[in-house]
């Protein structure tokens, strides 16, 4: 079978799955079987085979699974976000929409991504001035302490989801430029392997920025996020564990200075270390989200079954529901086995990803498609632990399944790279 | 740097591994724990969507009861208690903020309807809803409120009633109570309020000094270990001197050879005191752990909210092998604190030929539809002495009443047998520290021949004996039951 007809037979199981989770859902609040769900999984089903058509004519050879994969995510978020709220569904859809037509749009203007590597400066400073926005007077918005949005207008977004893909691209360019001479340049100190200083300039420009996060946009999530992204190219372009870990004590040590002296950062730390020290106030987001996973057992308590509001009132009961603690909520009603099966699906993503890294034949290539899907799975992973306290609970999306438009649209724009690269490797690899 | 690239991989799955791990813990194995949180309210709520069953009392009494609030998604259910402070004690409260305690919190299970999770899936198939169970009690209305309001006439103090041959808790009251529909308003300010504390079920949490009505556990461990036999006589100086502190007996008395009858029936001090150096620490402490001291009663209610009675050093039991004043403990002294539960036990034990049987307060559990799931089988927690030696006891608790201390007690026409005591508890700080204060009890069953029901009624802080304000309790509570049925 070639290529795009596993992709549509994949999406088929994914439409049915989208109708059967409304279904759920409608028999749930309604205890009636409605139409409605037959519907929505029809457009969704049209949304998704119109993207396929395309990538039928423009990208014949990309990655099969990637597209399906997201899909279901895609759709399975769509349920869970219907079944917390309508409304918020609905601007989900379009956002969905929005998402689909991004990833054709960076497909058909990007097809020759090379041009990206002629212009990584510009990228990176666009990136930084992505993240920095949240402070800018009159657009900037604060959430929960932490500066994470952006208003103009009536478009309001977050830009770290869009920078993060700014600075993959500049990462994976400048490294696949300078790796060699990272590599050779490396001088032994006290038995340590350590970057010449002179290439690393720009590496630690990237670390400023993610300690700027920090402290600045008091962003730990997005700045964990972007650090492991960048220390993970960093290790596949040189190969030398020994950068990995300077760098990873650079950001500790950074880390432990600010959450010691600003005192957002130092609250998270603390609520994660100690939740029940304030059950009501800082601990309450977090031990709620872990009291709601309790609930769940092996198999949860079924679709639209958990409590997210204190019933008669409109006190929330588990926080952020449809962003944040999504995932909680997921463990709740689906159980352990549902949830596993939402991290398996980020495990394919992954698997896919770095495959496509594996069979690209240049080195910008392989770095971008390794840089994305460590961003991705990165991303996945800093949420979901946070979630689960495995480490501080930040505000980050779960990718394609929480409410938020500038994460689902980021990535698909993140997907389309992906799969303009798998396309290309695959090609080279048949012509030779 | 294909290599990299795998091994990257490698650790993006070993993360994920982690959060599946992580939430394993979560979601099953730590879940248990995290249900059981103060923080975590989420239990209660769903519970609260839940209609909870109803307590009913022994006659069809509706002791408390759900009432819906709301409809749809709002929709809950809130707990009343159509009798108010009557039933405080032993039945408690359940409110999703502020908790639960005593039975409906020992009861939860049956009164939420508590299903295995293949049940409730197969409910869900069926569209049916989760509806809770209700628990009919033994408590007999008419007995409770008669031991509320003696209680209130004299003092802070509980009572128990229990049916010897069954267990059956008839009656378990302990003033000050509480208004249980009061708690969602009132619960900081209850919680404060001392030495009052309305909270206390004094029944089972009130630790107090059981006094002369302890004489009734020497003289079964005395009959049992063969040291004595009812015809046994020896005198009984006073004042007698004993760890070099002399032991008196009322008026400073001193009495030639007695025997059991004869000394119970006056409750003389410094005769019990040689019965128990006579008998042992060892034979003395056997017998004390057979009627249940040294561990939590086996009653259905929350173990925290039932303690223990023995001998206590600062807040630990003391055992067999620890040093005590033996003659002091024989006669209810000494570092003794016991509940008014355990002591309705020994009485109980008693009456029943020497079959402790355990104090149950639940009597069955019927389902929505009015099938009765489950029904309290009574079962023995123990036989601390023999049916010989509970019927010499019988006779000499009989004495008690009709020719001695517990006069107060009789009731016309039925033969009681009890015994009174009365605790000095001088500068006791909940007290208010006055030196005339004492621990007034009456323990005893009837009737005597054939016992239907043993009550303990105890009264703290009183400047009266035992026979003075505990008998009439126990009288009108016996009375109570006994025309009753």
């Amino acid at each position: 079978m070639s290529a795009r007809n596993r992709e549509l037979t994949a999406l088929v199981p994914v439409a049915l799955l989208l109708t059967a989770g409304f279904t759920a859902v409608f028999a749930q609040e309604n205890a009636r079987l409605d139409n409605l769900s037959l519907l929505y999984g029809a457009y969704f089903l049209a949304a998704c085979m119109a993207t396929h058509i395309y990538l039928r004519i423009r990208l014949p050879r990309a990655d099969p699974y990637l597209f399906p994969l997201v899909a279901l995510l895609t759709a399975f978020g769509l349920v869970m976000v219907y079944r917390i709220d309508p409304t918020l569904a609905r601007d989900q859809a379009n956002w969905f929409v929005l998402g689909l037509v991004l990833f054709v749009l960076t497909i058909h203007f990007l097809r020759d991504y090379d041009v990206l590597e002629r212009y990584r400066y510009t990228i990176a400073v666009v990136g930084l001035l992505l993240l920095l926005a949240p402070r800018l007077p009159g657009i900037g918005q604060q959430v929960n302490g932490a500066y994470l949005g952006v208003k103009i207008g009536p478009l309001a977004f977050q830009p770290a989801e869009f920078s993060k893909i700014c600075l993959v691209v500049f990462l994976a360019s400048y490294l696949r430029e300078h790796r060699e001479v990272l590599i050779v340049g490396a001088r032994r100190v006290l038995g340590v392997t350590l970057p010449p200083l002179k290439h690393f300039g720009p590496m630690l420009v990237v670390w400023g920025a993610s300690m700027f996060m920090l402290v600045f946009i008091r962003d730990l999530g997005s700045s964990l996020m972007f650090f492991a992204a960048f220390l993970a190219l960093l290790y596949v372009a040189t190969g030398r564990l020994s950068f990995v870990v300077i760098g990873m004590a650079m950001f500790l040590l950074g880390a432990w200075f600010f959450a010691a002296t600003v005192p957002h950062v130092h609250e998270r730390v603390d609520v994660w270390l100690n939740p029940y020290a304030h059950p009501q106030k800082s601990g309450y987001q977090i031990l709620q989200s872990i009291f709601a996973q309790a609930d769940g057992g092996l198999f949860g308590k079924g679709f639209a079954q958990a409590l997210i509001f204190v019933p008669g009132t409109h006190d929330a009961l588990l926080p952020a529901a449809q962003t944040d603690t999504i995932y909680a909520l997921i463990v709740n009603e689906l159980g352990l086995f549902g949830a596993c099966a939402v991290i398996l699906v980020y495990l394919l993503i992954a698997a896919r990803g770095f495959k496509i890294a594996l069979l690209a034949a240049d080195g910008f290539s392989k770095l971008l498609a390794t840089g994305l899907t460590a961003v991705f799975a990165i991303q996945a992973f800093v949420i979901i632990g946070g979630v689960t306290r495995v480490i501080p609970l930040t505000g980050v999306t779960l990718p394609f399944i929480s409410y938020g438009g500038s994460s689902v649209v980021a990535n698909f724009v993140l997907l389309a790279l992906l799969l303009l690269v798998s396309d290309r490797a695959r090609r080279e690899a048949e012509s030779l | 740097m294909n290599r990299q690239i795998v091994k990257l991989f490698g650790l993006v799955v070993a993360l994920f591994a982690v959060l599946v791990g992580f939430t394993s813990y979560w979601a099953v194995f730590d879940a248990k724990a995290l249900k059981e949180k103060d923080a975590n309210k989420r239990p209660l709520l769903e519970q609260q969507q839940i209609r909870r069953g109803r307590i009913v009392a022994a006659d069809g009494t509706v002791i408390a009861r759900s009432v819906p609030k709301g409809h749809g998604a709002s929709l809950r259910y809130v707990r009343r208690y159509p009798e108010g402070s009557l039933f405080a004690h032993p039945i408690g409260y359940s409110f999703v903020e502020e908790g639960d305690s005593e039975f409906e919190q020992f009861h939860n299970d049956e009164l939420v309807g508590e299903e295995s999770e293949f049940d409730s899936i197969l409910d869900e198939l069926r569209g049916r809803k989760q509806e809770g169970d209700d628990v009919v009690t033994n408590l007999d209305p008419a007995a409770q409120a008669v031991a509320l309001e003696d209680l209130r006439e004299v003092g802070f103090g509980a009572v128990v009633a229990i049916e010897p041959s069954t267990g059956r808790v008839r009656a378990m009251a302990s003033n000050p109570p509480y208004d249980p529909n009061r708690i969602p308003y009132d619960l900081t300010e209850l919680n404060e309020n001392e030495p009052e504390s309305p909270l206390l079920n004094r029944a089972t949490q009130g630790q107090y000094p059981p006094g002369s009505t302890f004489k009734v556990v020497t003289a079964a461990a005395g009959l049992e270990s063969g040291t004595i036999t009812p015809e046994t006589a020896f005198s009984a100086p006073s004042p007698l001197e004993v760890e070099g502190t002399p032991l008196e007996n009322d008026f400073n008395t001193s009495y030639p050879p007695i025997t059991l009858d004869y000394a119970l029936t006056n409750s003389v001090n410094t005769w019990f005191g040689q019965l128990g150096q006579k008998v042992g620490q060892d034979q003395l402490f056997e017998t004390m752990e057979k009627f249940g001291f040294n561990s939590t009663p086996p009653i259905d209610l929350p173990d925290d909210q039932v303690y223990e009675s023995g001998v206590y050093s600062e807040s630990h039991l003391l055992n067999r092998n620890d040093p005590v004043d033996l003659a002091r403990v024989a006669i209810g002294q000494e570092r003794l604190a016991v509940t008014p539960l355990q002591m309705a036990m020994v009485a109980a034990a008693v009456a029943n030929g020497g079959r402790l049987m355990k104090p149950q307060i639940w009597s069955r559990v019927v389902d929505p539809d009015g099938r009765v799931v489950e029904r309290m089988d009574p079962s023995q927690y123990s036989q601390p002495v023999s049916e010989e030696t509970a019927a010499e006891l019988t006779t000499a608790m009989e004495g008690v009443v009709s020719e001695g201390t517990g006069t107060n007690a009789a009731i016309e026409g039925v033969p009681v047998a009890g015994k009174t005591g009365t605790a000095e508890t001088p500068y006791n700080e909940s007290c208010g520290g006055g030196t005339e204060e004492n621990q007034a009890w009456f323990m005893g069953f009837a009737p005597a021949d054939e016992p239907k029901i043993a009550i303990v009624a105890t009264v703290e802080c009183t400047t009266q004996f035992g026979n003075d304000v505990a008998a009439p309790i126990f009288r009108d509570v016996a009375e109570t039951i006994l025309n009753g049925g």
